[in-house]
């Protein structure tokens, strides 16, 4: 080994925000390229396909027939677009937070797992840095989620049903371009509810070497969390639930904009993910890594 | 300079056992360092504290002269390791392995990484396994990659727990070259090991841990020293012949062998050559005659006890 092969002057050329997206950019190929993780998005990408063709061959006359209760699915007869709203609706009860459960609750666990948490930290990788990077990771993995929802789902709705100026919920029609802005707003929304979800995910991940172990629990407290903002005697908490504001998106489709129900959501989720990235550092500068 | 340093290094877990106790170590520049211990003694916590990856009780450690874990982020690129076996991801090939952990090293040069990480595979003779996946790699692979991927950057320090851990003879002579090979190239070389016949080979200093405690450190010719030196004489009499040691004073006189009687004592400052006489001029009749220093062996054990006799 000799020592010229990288020399000193060189070493410190490298750029501390390079080094950071180097190290992103390999995180991202990691969880991205993974089977089981592709196999996540493929589920994502197929279930607004599937919504969409079962809803078009129950209503064969478009214009002819009212939906269930749910409120997108009147709408969504008379425009392709209400695919976009109705898929992300309905993925959002379980799919998508499956979907960042697992790459959330895997961040870390899994590296204490496969032992590779050891030699990342010897690297050093240093403890801050690595949980920013698998921090990273998991929005740009639920943002990238929420997206092919909204992407299929607008191609299939498109495909499957009219398009062309969209009626509100609010019974205010807007025309096409307005709508299609309003369809981007409403999926980083749902892309931030997942983000703070992720967060909730990062913080249980530190907390074990199972993986398997992490990602049902963040599953079982979203879960949990859902059915007690459905017991009516506990509305007192719904607000503060992490899952309470998720399908407030709503607010977006009427004229004009419900500002202050979407800032109270998003201030929850601000909140949310603030308070469990700092549990998560908190916990991972300071605990052994044993594993 | 001392690669290695720690005063008073302390880990009590959780539960109140203590697994270091205050512990000295002092790891020259440039030496090969053994760390001898009994399975549970302290040898791999004392690495992770080393290394950052758990924090001490109670104590200093330094490597390379910058404190741990406060310095972690400044010297651990310095330092190459292998912490209790390898680990790397099954469904990546041991280059795209080296590369996760080259990406994450902020301080190493991505344009030359494809050519180091080359050249640590070519360095472990795993060049023609580099693109299999590591799932499908031998025992004897495994360990020889995470070698590797200690040496993705000319290091001072490698840390290596347990490097032959499971490998086969033919295994452990390539990781005992490979070792040989590093420090002849000046890297300091700290190894944990049970294996006796592996350190007496190739270090040049030792640490023994005992039960969280280091009871010995020094150089090896140190620690031969710290074992008694006994005179041995192949006799058909015996105890004549214990009674002579006894009278020129030697200590622990005694006779030993029903087929081939002896008697042996500590040979203390006395010469060799003048016991010998002593014997012939008493009228012993000396068949053999032996100067033996104790096998690094007996003084392992002597250190740490026998076998099963390793105390909780």
């Amino acid at each position: 080994m000799s020592t010229a092969e990288v020399s000193v002057p060189a070493e410190h050329a490298v750029r501390p925000v390079r080094a950071y997206l180097r190290f992103f950019t390999a995180e991202l190929r990691l969880v991205f390229l993974r089977r089981r993780n592709l196999l996540l998005l493929a589920v994502t990408a197929i279930f607004p396909l599937v919504i969409g063709i079962a809803l078009r061959l129950a209503s064969p006359h478009p214009q002819g027939r009212n939906g269930a209760g749910v409120a997108f699915f009147n709408q969504l007869a008379g425009n392709g677009v209400f695919l976009t709203f109705i898929a992300l609706s309905t993925l959002l009860v379980l799919i998508l937070p499956v979907v960042v459960a697992v790459v959330a609750g895997d961040s870390v666990a899994g590296e204490a797992g496969y032992g590779t948490l050891r030699y990342l930290l010897a690297v050093p990788a240093g403890r801050t840095r690595l949980l920013a990077v698998k921090y990273g990771t998991i929005v740009t993995f639920g943002l990238c989620a929420t997206f092919i929802v909204s992407a299929v789902a607008l191609v299939a709705g498109a495909a499957l049903f009219p398009v062309g100026p969209v009626t509100l919920l609010s019974g205010t029609t807007v025309s096409l371009p307005d709508g299609l802005l309003r369809l981007l707003f409403v999926t980083l929304y749902v892309a931030a509810a997942m983000a703070a979800l992720g967060a909730i995910g990062l913080a249980i991940s530190t907390m074990t070497e199972h993986a398997i172990g992490a990602i049902a629990t963040v599953m079982i407290l979203v879960v949990a969390s859902e059915v007690v903002d459905n017991v009516p005697q506990l509305a007192a908490a719904g607000p503060y639930l992490p899952t309470h504001w998720w399908l407030s998106f709503d607010a977006l489709l009427r004229v004009p904009v419900d500002t202050s129900t979407l800032l109270r959501g998003l201030l929850s989720f601000a909140v949310y993910a603030l308070l469990f990235c700092a549990f998560a550092w908190a916990r991972f500068t300071s605990a052994d890594v044993t594993s | 300079m001392t690669a290695i340093s720690t005063s008073g290094l302390t880990k009590r877990f959780r539960g109140g056992q203590l697994a270091v106790d205050h512990i000295d170590l002092a790891v020259p520049d440039g030496s090969v360092y053994g760390f001898l211990g009994p399975n549970g003694s302290g040898k791999t916590t004392t690495i992770r504290m080393l290394l950052g990856l758990a924090f001490p009780t109670a104590g200093q450690a330094a490597l390379l002269e910058v404190p741990m874990p406060a310095g972690a982020t400044r010297v651990l690129h310095r330092v190459g390791s292998l912490v209790e076996g390898p680990a790397f991801y099954p469904f990546l090939t041991g280059s795209d392995n080296l590369a996760r952990y080259d990406a994450a090293d902020r301080t190493a040069d991505p344009r030359t990484a494809r050519a180091r990480i080359e050249a640590a595979l070519d360095r472990v003779g795993l060049l023609s396994a580099a693109e299999k996946r590591y799932r499908n790699y031998s025992l004897g692979m495994k360990q020889r990659l995470a070698i590797a991927a200690g040496l993705l950057r000319p290091r001072e320090l490698i840390i290596l727990d347990e490097p032959t851990n499971g490998l086969d003879p033919q295994g452990t002579r390539e990781v005992r070259a490979l070792i040989r090979q590093i420090a002849a190239d000046g890297t300091t070389v700290f190894v944990s090991s049970h294996l006796l016949a592996e350190v007496e080979q190739i270090c040049t200093h030792v640490g023994v841990m005992r039960t969280g405690r280091l009871v010995f450190q020094g150089s090896l010719p140190e620690l031969q020293q710290t074992g008694a030196v006994r005179v041995t004489v192949q006799t058909a009499d015996p105890e004549a012949a214990v009674k002579v040691l006894a009278g020129l004073g030697l200590a622990d006189a005694q006779a030993a062998g029903n087929a081939h009687p002896e008697a042996s004592a500590v040979l203390g400052d006395a010469s060799p050559e003048q016991v010998c006489a002593e014997l012939v001029h008493a009228g012993i009749g000396v068949r053999g005659f032996a100067v033996t220093s104790p096998s690094l062996e007996d003084l392992f054990v002597g250190l740490t006890g026998e076998g099963f006799d390793v105390d909780g």
